[in-house]
Parts: C-alpha cells; structure tokens; sequence
C-alpha cells in the first residue's frame, strides 16, 4: 500500500480529533449527544473566510501569504476571531435553546433539538453564502516529501503542527488548571461538584466555548486543506462521534487519538476497500466499539 | 447563649410541591455542638440535610446560617459562606486523585490560604497524604469517607454536615470515623449528622432530633433519648439490626 495514505491519514484525524474534543466534553459535561457540534465547524470555516474577506477589503491591497504557506496573517486573525465568535455562537446556542430544555426536558429532547439547530443553522450558512464550494486560496501548493513516500504540503505540516499545539493545551488545562479540573468533576458528578464549590453554570459556559472554538479550528484546517461547503461540518459529524466514543466520552487525549484512528482508517479503505466505502468506515468503526467495548479506549466504566 | 450556628424553621422541602418529605421541621444548632439527626426510614433526615445544603428546593420555612439567611441560595455559594456538606454516597470525585479532590475543594479559599489548609489536612488525615496520586475511586470505602469529610473541613466550615457517614462501613471503620468527627469538634467546628445508626451517633452527639413522617417527633441529649423508651422502640431496633448486618 502506498504510505501516502498515512499523511492522508494524519491530516483528516487531527481534524476529526479536534472537533471531538468538543463533542466528548459536551457529551460528558451536559449528557446529551449534540448533533449541531458539525455547525460549528462549517461556522468556523465560513466565519473565517467573512473575516478574511474584510480584512483584506480594509487594507486594500493584497496581502503577501507568510513563507511557503498559502495563506498570510488575515487568515490567522480571522481564524483566532472566527474561533471566538463560534464560541460565542455555542453559547448563544445553548443560553436560546438548550438551557431551557435542561430545565424540564429529557436528554432525547435536547438530541432532537440538536437535529432542528443543526438544520437551522446549516440552512442560514447556506443563505449567506450559497452552497457553492469556497476557498480560502486558488494557490497551489507543492508538496514535499517528509519521509519516503509520503508527501505534504507546508499547509498540512503547519495543520499537524497546530493540532499539536490545541491538544498539549487542552491536556494541560484538564489536567492542572481549576477550570479543568472542575469540567472533569461536572462531568462525573454535577451535584457534588456544586457541593464543594464549583459554579456549575460558569462550567457548562466554558465548556460550550471551548466547544465551539475548537470546532472552529478543525472548520479552517478542513477549509484550508479541502473546500468549504455548507454540508462540510455535517459531513463530518458521524466521524466526531465515532471518535469521541471510541476514544472514552469525556477524555481529551481519547478523542484525538480516536480521531486519528478513525482518520488513518478512512484514508487505508480508499486503497483497499475503494473511496466510495470510505463514509462508511467511521460507522463500522462505531459499531465494534459499541459492541465490544462501549466505554472506549480512555473510558471508565460506570 | 450566643446566636445559634444553624437555625431551620417550619421547613417544607421536597421534589414535588404536593408532596414534600420534610413537612414542618425546625431545629436550633448552637455553636461547637453536635447534632445527630434521626429517625426511620423514609422520615425525611436526607432530605432535610439536602434541602439546607440548597439540593431539594424548599417550599416554605426558613434557613438561617448565623445572622444569614440561606434559604434557597445556591449551593456553590454555601461553602463560602461556610457550611460544608458531605453526601451519603458518591461523596468524591472517582476519577479524580486524592491531591486533585482536595486541590479542586480549595479553589474557593483564597489563593494565600490554600497551601497551608491543605497541608492541614495532610497532617490530620496522614492516610489521605500517603495516597495523594491515587484515584479517589481505588480507595477503600473508609478512605473514600475520610476524603470526603477532608474535603469539606478543607475551607474551615463553621458548620459540618454528614449525610449517613456510618453508611456502608464496618462497625470498625464507623468507630474510626466518628473518633475523627470527636477530633473534629474539639477543633471548634460545629457538626450536624444524619445517622440511621442511631446508638453510634448518640454516642458522639450532645443532642438529637428525632424526625417521623418530616416533622419533629422527640428532641432532646443524648442521654435523654437513649434512656427514652418510645425511641428506643423506634429506632433502636433499627439501629440493631443494621448492626448485625
């Protein structure tokens, strides 16, 4: 087989692994399967693709793209705002919509309502910006070759680095920081974490934004490497979810390590099994987790 | 005598308002006292313990923590305020590590204080300090109960309240325990326990109120409810038997 696949591999992984991250926390911290956490993705994706428009408009003229890269500092900006504002867009989400539900309703409600946001909120992108594919940049790249075989392009090693990067910082912050700890202990025992002094309610917020934020980076590396289209998070929503359930709901190195399986399983069937059954991998992959081991691999079971 | 420590009155709790579990129960908790708290099963101690830690919402009466009225409020606002509380069950976080339970518990003192309650806690409970790395969950249920009441002593509450803290454990370990909540009341903290094991908490407590159907049935010392024979026809027996098993 030709190694190629692995950098392919790679590459969709860290998406898929960065856009679980929110969906294990949500999943863990509010228990409910969200399934507008694809939204935020396509939100980020398009929300830095407005941005950059503007902040090329406001300089007026081109600006050069950084080094080898295909992209210059309006895209990082607009990237780091995009990422706030899905944040803020998870928040508002939840403050209109899910919170209510919490209140009175049923986890399978708040699954539901998800479906309906999902919807809604794929149809406004759709609005906006048509469901013509965009793209950050028309440049092309040249690939190099990192190992024997293997080629990338300086924007995928820069997106494999990034990645790097939001996981260390994610693992950091459960692992030594108040706020993470206290997302750990919300999400094992909300009652007793209101007990020994945590502000549930300021957990829950924190968790949709780093969510959303988090979806938002995989939507600009998804925009940068591939296109940007309305279905893009949608798309990539059975993915998230196989990852984060293969990785343990509720554990961050879990879901970036699920997503790199389910990423480098994907990329392997297309040389094997043919690219019209790559969707299908991730699916088969979720079954014989369910199955065989239904808390995943950092999962503990209850 | 000084203003009591807790101060519940004509307390209606419960989780639905057409049939609360607590109907109309007061008491009074002076400061450095302990209170036990018991009665049969299904009385209402849980929920009355839960509804002034502010996890049952309260339908009327009131509750005062000092001068402070408290009724209703938050319950991550209780410990600040100084009210500490440990749950019958599920009273740490599994998945947390000892350090971690403790560390997380003192992110309400301030910065400067933290330190030094922590290594406090370390010092009285020289168990928890041996096992700082572990997992809360793969302590044994002594240990888990020892945590707990470390956790909630960990931001020097004025008053302490345990739900059930012999629940579970061997009559071995219920002695450990109660030797500590002694331990702890000589330090100045003032405790409220919920017990179905009625003889070891009359054993600690300076006195009791017994509940039936959530009101007060008998108050009075320890003494006095020991020797008193409707109560001893109520709840000893039930005190006897979970003895035995």
């Amino acid at each position: 087989m030709n190694p190629q696949f692995f950098a392919d591999g790679l590459l969709m992984g860290a998406m898929i692994g960065l856009g679980a991250i929110g969906v294990t926390l949500t999943y863990s911290i509010l228990r409910f399967a969200n399934f507008a956490h694809g939204e935020f993705v396509t939100w980020g994706a398009y929300g830095t693709l407005a941005l950059t428009g503007a902040i090329g408009f406001a300089a007026g003229s081109d600006i050069d793209a950084i080094g080898p890269f295909s992209f210059g500092w309006p895209l990082l900006i607009a990237g780091l705002a995009a990422a706030i504002l899905t944040g803020l867009l998870a928040l508002a989400l939840d403050l209109i919509l899910f919170a209510r539900l919490r209140a009175k309703g049923t986890a399978i409600i708040m699954v539901m309502a998800s479906f309906g946001a999902s919807m809604a909120l794929r149809s406004l992108c759709e609005f906006f910006f048509t469901s013509a594919p965009r793209y950050y940049s028309r440049d092309i790249q040249i690939a190099i070759e990192i190992l024997p075989g293997m080629r990338m392009t300086p924007d995928q090693l820069f997106m494999i680095g990034l990645t790097a990067v939001l996981v260390a910082a994610m693992h950091l912050l459960m692992t030594r920081t108040t706020l993470g700890r206290s997302m750990r202990a919300v999400s094992e025992n909300p009652a007793l974490s209101s007990v020994v002094g945590i502000d549930v309610d300021r957990i829950v917020r924190a968790t949709w934004l780093i969510g959303g934020a988090l979806a938002a980076a995989a939507g600009v590396m998804s925009g940068i490497v591939v296109q940007i289209r309305p279905f893009m998070g949608f798309d990539l929503l059975l993915p998230l979810f196989a990852a984060a359930i293969l990785g343990g709901i509720g554990s961050v190195p879990g879901a970036i390590l699920g997503g790199l399986i389910v990423g480098l399983a994907e990329a392997a069937a297309v040389p094997l099994i043919g690219a019209n059954f790559r969707a299908a991998v991730a699916f088969l992959l979720l079954t014989a987790v369910l199955l065989l081991r239904p808390a995943g691999i950092f999962g503990v079971r209850e | 005598m000084s203003a009591p420590v807790l101060r519940i009155a004509d307390l209606v709790a419960g989780y639905e308002v057409d049939v609360p579990v607590v109907r109309g129960a007061s008491m009074e908790i002076a400061r450095g006292e302990i209170v036990a708290i018991l009665g049969p099963n299904g009385a209402g101690k849980s929920t009355l313990i839960k509804a002034v830690a502010g996890l049952v919402p309260i339908f009327s009466g009131r509750v005062h923590l000092g001068e402070r009225d408290i009724t209703g409020q938050k319950t991550h606002d209780l410990i600040r305020h100084g009210l500490a509380f440990v749950p019958q069950t599920e009273n740490v976080f599994t998945a947390l590590s000892v350090a971690e339970n403790l560390a997380l518990a003192s992110a309400v003192l301030p910065r400067a204080e933290r330190r030094v309650r922590l290594d406090a806690m370390y010092d009285f409970f020289p168990d928890l300090a041996r096992q700082k790395a572990l997992l809360a969950g793969r302590l044994s249920g002594g240990q888990r109960q020892m945590l707990a009441v470390a956790r909630a002593l960990l931001v020097n509450p004025e008053l302490l309240m345990l739900d059930e803290p012999s629940a579970g454990l061997s009559p071995k370990l219920v002695e450990l325990v109660f030797a500590k909540l002694r331990e702890i009341r000589e330090s100045g903290v003032t405790i409220l326990l919920v017990e179905q094991n009625a003889r070891a908490a009359l054993a600690i407590a300076d006195r009791g109120y017994v509940l039936v159907e959530g009101r007060n049935h008998h108050e009075g010392t320890s003494a006095a409810l020991l020797s008193d024979s409707t109560v001893a026809e109520l709840y000893l027996g039930s005190a006897r038997r979970a003895a035995t098993s």
